[in-house]
């Protein structure tokens, strides 16, 4: 499809995940993808998930408090405290889910995210530092039970496993 | 009772299970704590886990640990790919969006 960067790599004993990834597009414009809940909103959920934002407060010590919901109408709410704010070079936050009354489910996660662009190309850096491993599962956001695609995977690797 | 491996997917709570113990042996109880079910209920989907041969037992002093089978479940790693692929389908969102905004800008 195009030659874009795309790396994933998990350092289980570091309990952090690596991701890497390029787009065809100026960096100002990755950047506002990145911290503006409209556009957030757009791209974070995988369909058929929606993210649907109750408030951002983009600066430091503000938040965006949002939910993913599933096709039946299940919501799964995230609160992210922005902790560290470098315009347009990085920004982090702290990732923990909550539920429908702002309360946090701790541990959370922290997220680095840095920008940087070359001829055109923006690459962005995410690490994401989990306290605990046995909540990876969690980290991809609100999938707590629906992640159908996964489950799918799963099947499929147990159906391989089962012909054997 | 002989149990296949669909069976033991076909439930979201063990479905569940498997997920958290495939990151780490754990006790019933650890693993009750996650769910907003009770500890028999818990036990239940571990027996039939076991019964499928999915999870193993181990005897650690007075505790019993549960982990993945992981022969039967191959890496961890094949795990874990099922996260990569939730980052790769929210990019691709993201590329489209990224288009959507350079056509408005000229």
């Amino acid at each position: 499809m195009n030659n874009l960067l795309f790396d994933f790599t998990v350092d289980k004993p570091a309990k952090t995940i690596y991701i890497n990834r390029e787009f065809d597009a100026e960096l100002s414009l990755v950047w506002e993808a990145f911290t503006k809940a409209e556009l957030l909103d757009q791209w974070i959920a995988p369909k058929p998930w929606v993210s649907k934002t109750k408030y951002q407060n983009f600066k430091v010590g503000g938040k965006r408090f949002y939910a993913m919901v599933s096709p039946e109408g299940q919501e799964h709410w995230t609160i992210q405290e922005y902790t560290s704010i470098a315009p347009k070079i990085n920004f982090k936050m702290y990732n923990a889910f909550a539920d429908k009354d702002e309360n946090p489910e701790l541990p959370g996660s922290d997220w680095d995210h840095n920008f940087s662009e070359q001829n055109g190309i923006t690459k962005v850096s995410i690490t994401i530092y989990n306290e605990s491993l046995a909540r990876l599962e969690k980290l991809s956001d609100g999938f707590r039970e629906g992640f159908t695609m996964s489950m799918k995977n799963l099947e499929e690797l147990l159906a391989n496993l089962s012909q054997k | 009772m002989r149990r296949d491996i669909f069976q033991a997917i076909a439930d979201p709570t063990r479905r569940a299970i498997i997920t958290l113990i495939a990151l780490q042996a754990m006790t019933p109880n650890a693993i009750a704590e996650n769910f907003h079910t009770t500890r028999q209920s818990v036990s239940k989907h571990l027996r039939i886990l076991t019964e499928c041969e999915l999870v193993k037992q181990e005897q650690q002093g007075r505790e019993i640990y549960y982990s993945l089978e992981i022969k039967k479940m191959k890496e961890i790693d094949k795990w874990l790919e099922q996260f990569r692929q939730i980052w790769e389908t929210r990019f691709n969102q993201l590329d489209k969006v990224l288009l959507t905004m350079k056509k408005k800008k000229k």
